[in-house]
């Protein structure tokens, strides 16, 4: 499948009064056409902010500072944050899901006019047209009698339901990429897996590519074919769901799995926490970021500048200086 | 397997949909007052209108002969010391007043709104110059400001709707300045600029909307607070210049003989509070109708 999106050393700072939070430090990855990848990472790791930045969303006083993001052969970094070139990209080619359904729509215009209001913008359809495709949206993400529920307003709906809507508006204009925030994260385990189900079908109907962002490595085991783990603003390491599963090899994504509880381990096992916090991301260290919290330290680490993502095998790439394979 | 059934059953029963309009309706008039404030607004608008053809009297020209009647059945209201009929002059004043409180209301309303949108979702430098212009407004009390500015222009209707315009635009900038700011924060906002939208666009149709309600309240509660002011100009002679009837003119007029036709200032009094009762009192049903964050519950 060709390349459809590469991000290559995003930078992405805040300006604030007790320093420079470089929130995104240099992450380069890419996405290919009609494939699922997963952004993996805990609260406050740059996953949501470096999303926010390929759509150039970032508000003062954030900013990137540097980097690029090569869509279609074009670097989507050169355009204005607010010009037409960017907003005919937002939405018509590169569409987001947020986190929070129950705030992410508008709550004192009805269904309809904010479905349709997309399909008119970038599609130019008129009325009828457009209320004719948003009832046929809705309904293909599984809301029953569309017809007669595309005058209600956000409130008369639940949180999973508001989802499928959000669901629906991204695929509206039929997105080349959709990034999805944290989609599943405030809704119930149920509604999580409907909705996962739902998105998968939908990318795989509408030839989609979905960069899924999420702190649950549940989530993206099971839909994404690669996945991406991010730590303290950079990619520590990167591979196939077999790569970071199987034989993950960078000490935190090993330290991540650990803490989770697993089918197959022998009943009694203890799940092992990471110790420590993330850094402060103020005035960070060029050494490896993790290095306070890890256990495969090495004299080397503490002394050299955190390494570049470094092939081990395929396309498995970690940012490490320890021999993780042993333990 | 369930899980990978994408539609939900549990939601196929949908309720039976609320008509807006009714529900609208049902709790705007759901309080008594409400109807009473709708009634003596519909009078007023009513007469202001009609005013050529409801008026017992000339309002202008008077009988000298018949000057400062009390109340009878000749003169419901009594007259003036020129023999004008009080209630004529009531129902003349009625549209000078309705008029006044309308045109003020909606070029400060434009104004006010435009000003505070754009201050509130640029912030900045724009914010900084258009809010910093509106605070020097406010230094002011509203009314000295457009009695500053009736003074400067002079007399005459037009100008003391030019005055009341200046005075009352930094309430609404600033109430929507706020409202901006608190709305442009919004989730949907964020994903209303992921779709693509423009500035333009987001502000018109989507925080305009949200900024509605507590607009609606204000603008009827100005509107109340307008007729008021207008008295209170027309009152100290710098408002509606004589022999325009206007309910401020009528109470200073009258207030001399206030022992002898207490009805001669009483009755413009009265008119004067019961439009701010009845603005104030529509404002607040439009509120508990219109907000939608109250639909649901009411």
């Amino acid at each position: 499948m060709a390349e459809l999106l590469r991000v290559n050393n995003l930078v992405t700072q805040f300006k604030t009064e007790s320093g420079l939070v470089k929130a995104v430090d240099g992450i380069s990855y890419y996405i290919d056409e009609q494939e699922i990848i997963g952004l993996v990472g805990e609260s406050g790791c740059g996953k949501s902010v470096s999303q926010l930045s390929v759509m150039q969303l970032i508000s003062a006083p954030g900013e990137i500072a540097g980097g690029e993001v090569i869509f279609e052969g074009q670097n989507l970094l050169n355009y204005h944050a607010n010009g037409p070139e960017m907003r005919s990209i937002r939405g018509a080619k590169i569409a987001m899901i947020f986190q929070e359904p129950m705030t992410s729509l508008n709550p004192v215009l009805t269904l309809g006019r904010q479905l349709t209001e997309m399909l008119q913008l970038h599609l130019k359809m008129n009325d009828d047209a457009a209320r004719k495709r948003a009832v046929e949206l809705m309904s293909m993400v599984g809301i029953p009698s569309a017809e007669s529920r595309i005058d209600d307003y956000p409130h008369h709906f639940s949180g999973g339901m508001r989802q499928r809507i959000m669901i629906a508006m991204s695929l509206s204009c039929n997105p080349k990429i959709i990034i999805a925030d944290e989609p599943t994260t405030s809704l119930d385990v149920t509604t999580q897996a409907q909705l996962m189900e739902l998105m998968k079908d939908m990318v795989e109907r509408f030839h989609t590519s979905l960069v899924i962002v999420t702190h649950n490595l549940g989530v993206v085991a099971r839909y994404a074919q690669r996945i991406y783990i991010m730590y303290a603003g950079r990619i520590v390491e990167s591979g196939t769901i077999k790569d970071i599963f199987g034989t993950p090899r960078h000490p935190y994504t090993i330290g991540l799995l650990k803490c989770i509880p697993r089918l197959d381990e022998e009943e009694g096992t203890k799940l092992v926490p990471i110790n420590g916090l993330p850094p402060n991301l103020i005035n960070m260290p060029s050494t490896c970021a993790f290095l306070p919290r890890c256990s495969y330290r090495l004299d080397k680490c503490s002394r050299e500048p955190w390494p570049p993502m470094t092939a081990i095998d395929g396309n498995h790439y970690i940012r490490c200086y320890a021999d993780t394979k042993e333990k | 397997m369930t899980e990978r059934n994408t539609t939900v059953d549990e939601f196929q029963e949908a309720p039976p949909r609320i008509n807006e309009w009714r529900r609208f309706w049902r709790v705007f008039l759901q309080r008594k007052i409400v109807i009473f404030g709708l009634v003596v607004l519909f009078l007023l608008v009513f007469s202001a209108i009609f005013a050529d053809l409801i008026v017992p009297y000339d309002p202008y020209i008077g009988v000298m002969a018949d000057s400062l009647e009390s109340p009878n059945s000749t003169y419901w209201l009594g007259t003036d010391i020129q023999g004008r009929d009080t209630l004529s002059r009531l129902i003349f004043g009625t549209r000078t007043a309705l008029m006044v409180g309308f045109i003020t209301v909606g070029i400060a309303g434009i104004a006010g709104v435009t000003l505070g949108l754009m201050a509130g979702y640029f912030g900045g430098i724009i914010s900084m110059v258009i809010m910093r212009i509106m605070d020097a407004l406010m230094c002011f009390p509203m009314l000295i400001l457009a009695m500053l500015f009736a003074a400067v222009l002079g007399g005459g209707i037009q100008n003391v709707i030019i005055a009341l315009s200046i005075a009352t635009v930094p309430g609404y900038a600033r109430v929507m300045n706020g409202l901006t700011m608190s709305i442009r924060e919004n989730d949907y906002i964020m994903a209303e600029r992921a779709m693509g939208s423009s500035n333009a666009r987001i502000m018109l149709s989507h925080i305009l909307p949200n900024s509605l309600p507590p607009m609606i309240v204000l603008v009827t509660l100005q509107l109340g607070m307008i007729i008021m002011s207008e008295a209170a100009l027309s009152f100290l002679g710098i408002g509606i210049k004589p022999p325009g009837a206007a309910w401020g003119a009528m109470v200073a007029d009258g207030y001399r003989y206030l022992t002898y036709t207490p009805a001669l200032s009483f009755a413009p009094g009265i008119a004067i509070m019961l439009v701010v009762f009845a603005f104030n009192m529509v404002g607040d049903g439009l509120r508990d109708a219109l907000d939608p964050r109250l639909r649901g519950i009411l």
